[in-house]
């Protein structure tokens, strides 16, 4: 049976403003079905998003909807979250807004490991202000602000998020809606912060500047650069520059490096402030 | 003094204010001379079931203070000069989409870092044009310990009546002062909370000015999925760039504060009955005024103060009238002179205005207030 997008969308609000073809709405799909897949009511969840293409997601979905200002969608998470920490939190956030003008409060929701997840949507540009480059724009790519070639480096995402505390990462392409979903239910399933980077395409404005300004060639450009973890790990390092790791960044212990125990998250942040109110009260 | 009378800092006082009030959320960020607050809700919130914490900068700690309060529940942060300045960006969001929060802000000597421990009301202007786009104001500005408590209280029901971020406007002196005072009775406290919707969830509109310019608003998780944003949006809370509803909705902002005046403006009169020479003034520095007011009448000089409590919006009929019939007015702030060029719009040349500007971070001794006064003779 198809899966019934309507029970979650606010259909009156549809068609959406993106373009036709664009990554984002297979990351919606995605995540929707993740919704059905952990059981929650729409009434206990708070969609929250910063400011981008990607951001407007949270106005299509039947929730609590906070669409917040540039990198900050983290902070008014956090807020609700420690307000309501029962409820369910999910944000929605590009490569610009989480990583560039919300960088900070990303390592920090990261470190706090503060019971949310988040799903990055990384295009590589800066899609609604007209296609300038961002934090994850490669190298030699042009954009409107690269257009003799970006030489300004990349951060890694998912990296990012490990280094910084978050309990579960994992990246998947929007080639693969189906393993998109079945780490974004992890992501909910997972009590700490969840960090779910969705490789994407923006045919419109990176797209148009590197001779792949349809969907089908900017998803093959996105396939060709794809390496999954496992055969990562039997890779070169320089093999693996301009490639896209994609895969759960776990922490089983077989694959548990001296560095990832020394890091590894203490608590989820709500339940140890819920302790503390447990502590006090005692008194 | 009563027996229940105890020693409170200024910094303890709008803690202590807030919890009465209701907050049960701090977000924040360590900045000299506010630090004290957070310390005081990192203490005391947890006790009665309610949460701190502390960000990882001044804009988060803004942002965590909006969604507490759109989850219902009512909440505070607590900076200083620099730290207002960066909080302006999601301010102007509280604004726009009509976010009860309360933001206290000890003021530092500026600009920029300044005079980071030092005394000064330089963010007078700040507070009102702080942040992009037009929007209503309420700021306080409490000058006495028991004032603090009481303006506190009123900053969070001004928030919940009008739905708006308010200003609750300590300078250093104010916030670091202790003595002993006593506390009004808690069962003799007007606490105001946000007006819910009626209706249920299918007809509910979150910006549905069908009830007036302050609409109805339902918190999160209690069945209304609504949509909030920054973006001008019509009475359903979705973005709209039509012409039309953006310049009533905009106009409605204004309105829902301009049009309750009367119901915010708060002064004092001190000595005004005979008074021809008028002091305008606020915060600390009208602690220093008052002793001025004092002397200078032992001399005979018919001199009285109009001390403004809340400082956005002014009492305008007032401040006109006072304009028409003072021989001369002083306004003696901790700037240069961000409340002097709004009166002197007011005076528009009926009287001369004298000002005093301090800004090297000590207060304005009486003496020199009293030497204006009979500068002004």
């Amino acid at each position: 049976m198809a899966f019934e997008y309507e029970k979650y969308l606010r259909m009156d609000k549809i068609p959406h403003l993106w373009c036709p073809g664009c990554g984002i709405g297979i990351v919606l799909k995605a995540m929707l079905r993740s919704v059905e897949n952990v059981g929650w009511d729409k009434n206990d969840i708070s969609f929250v998003s910063g400011i981008g293409c990607t951001s407007r997601a949270p106005g299509y979905i039947d929730c609590n909807t906070l669409h917040t200002t540039h990198g900050r969608a983290l902070s008014f998470a956090t807020g609700v979250k420690l307000a309501k920490p029962d409820k369910n939190l999910v944000v929605f956030s590009g490569d610009g807004d989480a990583t560039a003008i919300g960088g900070n409060h990303f390592i920090h929701a990261c470190r706090r490991n503060i019971d949310m997840t988040l799903v990055v949507v990384n295009n590589n540009v800066y899609g609604m202000t007209g296609g300038q480059h961002s934090p994850t724009t490669p190298i030699g790519y042009k954009t409107n602000t690269t257009i003799y070639g970006n030489i300004d480096p990349t951060f890694d995402i998912c990296l990012l998020a490990k280094a910084a505390g978050a309990s579960y990462v994992a990246r998947a392409t929007v080639n693969k809606g189906r393993v998109l979903e079945k780490y974004i239910t992890k992501g909910f399933q997972n009590k700490g912060f969840s960090v779910i980077v969705a490789t994407a395409n923006c045919h419109t404005q990176f797209g148009r500047k590197n001779k792949m300004s349809d969907p089908i060639s900017s998803r093959k450009w996105i396939e060709s650069r794809e390496i999954p973890l496992e055969k990562a790990r039997t890779m070169k390092a320089a093999e693996l520059k301009d490639k896209v790791i994609t895969g759960e960044f776990t922490t089983d212990e077989a694959e548990t490096t001296f560095w990832e125990n020394y890091n590894s998250p203490v608590h989820e942040y709500t339940e140890a402030y819920a302790k503390i109110i447990e502590k006090v009260q005692e008194k | 003094m009563k027996k229940s009378a105890r020693f409170y800092s200024g910094a303890e006082l709008v803690a202590k204010a807030a919890i009465d009030a209701g907050c049960r959320f701090y977000g924040g960020y360590p900045i000299t001379p506010s630090s004290e607050i957070a310390e005081f809700m990192s203490v005391m919130l947890p006790k009665v079931g309610g949460t701190y914490v502390q960000m990882e900068d001044e804009i988060a700690a803004m942002g965590t203070i909006i969604g507490a309060s759109l989850a219902g529940v009512k909440s505070l942060t607590a900076t200083s000069g620099p730290g207002f300045s960066l909080k302006q960006e999601n301010i102007g969001y509280a604004y726009m989409a009509e976010v009860p929060c309360v933001i206290c802000n000890v003021m530092r000597g500026g600009p920029s870092t300044g005079l980071p421990t030092a005394l000064a009301q330089a963010d007078i202007m700040q507070a009102k044009w702080g942040t992009h786009g037009d929007h209503p104001v309420i700021a306080l500005t409490p000058a006495y310990l028991e004032e603090i408590y009481e303006l506190t209280i009123k900053a969070f029901n001004f928030s919940e009546i009008y739905r708006i971020p308010v200003m609750l406007m300590l300078d250093e002196v104010i916030a670091h002062l202790s003595a002993a005072i006593n506390l009004p009775e808690k069962e003799s406290l007007v606490i105001k909370d946000r007006r819910k919707p009626s209706v249920p969830p299918e007809k509910y509109f979150p910006y549905d000015t069908a009830y007036g310019d302050v609409p109805p608003m339902a918190n999160f998780f209690e069945g209304y999925r609504y949509h909030v944003t920054g973006l001008s949006h019509d009475k359903t809370g979705f973005p709209t760039t039509d012409p039309e509803l953006v310049q009533a909705d905009q106009e409605r902002h204004l309105r829902k504060v301009n049009w309750k005046k009367n119901e915010i403006v708060d002064y004092e009169y001190y000595l005004m009955k005979d008074a021809e020479i008028v002091i305008f003034a606020y915060g600390s520095t009208a602690r220093a005024a008052r002793v001025a007011v004092d002397n200078a009448r032992k001399s005979g000089i018919k001199v009285g103060m109009m001390r403004f409590r809340v400082i956005w919006p002014l009492p305008e009929a007032e401040i006109l009238k006072l304009c028409g019939r003072a021989k001369a007015i002083i306004v003696p702030e901790m700037n240069m002179g961000q409340l002097s060029d709004v009166i002197e719009r007011y005076a528009a040349d009926r009287t001369k205005i004298i000002r005093i500007n301090h800004v090297g971070g000590v207060p304005i001794h009486p003496t020199d207030i009293h030497n204006k006064i009979r500068e002004a003779l």
